[in-house]
């Protein structure tokens, strides 16, 4: 069972901060394996047309800085601390404990000008930095604050940057939190609006700096109005399980909306679990969501690249308008010509 | 003497003297773009200088390391930080360019990649064929 899970900077990228002198020649990323990314929990909540992020960083002990990237889908308007028991309710609320259940352990040449800082702010232990640019020069601006990035960072963020030029960066210094008096186990959740026409939750991203191989495993909760549409579908043999789908209780809407910064939370709601369980190899996707349950963007979800055709819903209904009018149109002539 | 026979003779002092002067170097150039080396193999001449340009198109730090399979394992386990004082050993820094000329005696086969953590498995390996 995984109760207190948790919470390892969200839907991100993980990368390593130096701790300490660069490790050329097949060093190990890592020195002294101080972070351990746990499986990652998020929660996405979407109302009123701003995306509610919800995702935290746990801490697992050991010494020296690490950090992640999160792309996101547009300019937040505000990152804040997140309330306190959002995530965990939400397990629980999705993964009842059973009565009888005994706890599990809690577990240069610079072009970096045309990167624009939005916004800075400080976390606990977070140091959290919202970026805008393209994909190289968010890489060069996090290179030379420290990030470590892997070596398929550079496509990572071109992909990322040609859909939203949008990234948070966090740097998190265990020694820091450490020195707070955080325990291991212990997360610090963020809570990151963002105005958007539809919600989307970077999942690619999770793989980034993994061997082809590599687990990769993540939980998604998403609460939107009504049923929400997903891209790509949840099939199970692409790694991504729709573990719970139904309208949410009334008991958990108001334990939510009691939290810290979760006024937001509506009256009624669907939510969704979505469950992650890939190899990297086969992590080439994002979750791409139409909240009014008609049809995802495939750009959105990674499956067409940017400039694609991609129909919206508006799209698509003016298409059908357009062919049923030449079909009436046709058939209208040829009545005509029978008559004639 | 005839005009001919001088001009055959002019010719063929000029063919020794071509003969004599050193080889231009060759000029190879590879260009990393995410995280892979534009040329998978390389073949040049033998006993000939050959210059090697390669630019890095990416936001992260590259190497582009040459020689033998032993070299290579040394420095799969090695811990320098930054190679700048062989010719058969450069980093080049994110978005940036560097040079080197270097000669290979004999014909042989060497492989060059990138020690960085994780980039030779993710792809950064090439082969060069002196002939």
């Amino acid at each position: 069972m995984r109760r207190s899970v948790v919470l390892v900077l969200g839907v991100m990228l993980s990368m390593l901060i130096l701790a300490g002198p660069a490790f050329a020649c097949g060093g190990l990323i890592g020195p002294n394996g101080a972070v351990n990314l746990l499986r990652t929990t998020t929660f996405v909540g979407y109302h009123d047309g701003v995306e509610h992020y919800v995702t935290a960083f746990q801490f697992a002990g050991g010494g020296g800085k690490f950090g992640s990237l999160t792309p996101l889908p547009g300019v937040p308007s505000n990152v804040e601390k997140g309330g306190s028991w959002t995530l965990q309710r939400l397990i629980r609320e999705t993964q009842p404990i059973k009565a009888f259940a005994i706890p599990a352990p809690a577990q240069r040449d610079s072009a970096s000008g045309r990167v624009e800082v939005l916004l800075e702010t400080k976390i606990d232990a977070l140091d959290i930095t919202v970026l805008r640019g393209g994909g190289a020069a968010v890489g060069e601006w996090a290179t030379a604050h420290g990030f470590r990035l892997p070596a398929d960072a550079p496509e990572v963020l071109d992909f990322y940057a040609e859909r939203s030029p949008i990234f948070l960066a966090a740097a998190f210094d265990a020694d820091a939190a450490a020195a707070r008096g955080q325990n291991i186990g212990d997360g610090t959740p963020v809570h990151i609006t963002i105005p958007t026409a539809n919600p989307w939750v970077p999942l690619r991203i999770l793989a980034l700096g993994k061997q082809a191989n590599d687990p990769v495993t993540a939980d998604v909760y998403l609460l939107t109005d009504r049923k929400p549409a997903i891209l790509p579908l949840a099939r199970g043999a692409n790694g991504l399980t729709l573990a719970y789908d139904r309208t949410a209780s009334a008991l958990l809407l108001d334990d939510l909306r009691s939290d810290a910064g979760m006024g937001w939370v509506p009256a009624t709601g669907w939510l969704s679990q979505l469950r992650i369980d890939a190899n990297a190899s086969t992590m080439t996707y994002d979750l791409a969501i139409d909240a009014q349950g008609h049809s995802p963007s495939r750009v959105a979800a990674g499956l067409e690249a940017p400039g694609s055709f991609d129909p919206t819903p508006v799209a698509i209904t003016m298409l059908a308008a357009a062919m049923a009018a030449i079909i009436l149109v046709a058939i209208r002539e040829r009545r005509r010509t029978v008559l004639a | 003497m005839k005009p001919v026979l001088a001009l055959l003779l002019l010719l063929a002092l000029a063919a020794v003297a071509g003969a004599c002067a050193p080889a231009a170097p060759r000029a190879v150039e590879i260009t990393i773009h995410y995280s892979h080396y534009s040329m998978g193999e390389i073949d040049v001449p033998a006993g000939v200088p050959i210059t090697f340009t390669i630019r890095n198109d990416d936001p992260i730090d590259h190497e582009w390391m040459i020689g033998d399979l032993a070299m290579h394992q040394l420095h799969r386990a090695g811990t320098e930080a930054v190679h700048a004082s062989r010719p058969d050993e450069l980093t080049i820094p994110a978005l940036s360019t560097r040079t080197t000329t270097l000669t290979f005696p004999v014909a042989m086969t060497l492989q060059y990649m990138c020690h960085l953590p994780g980039h030779e498995v993710y792809g950064m390996v090439g082969v060069l064929v002196a002939k």
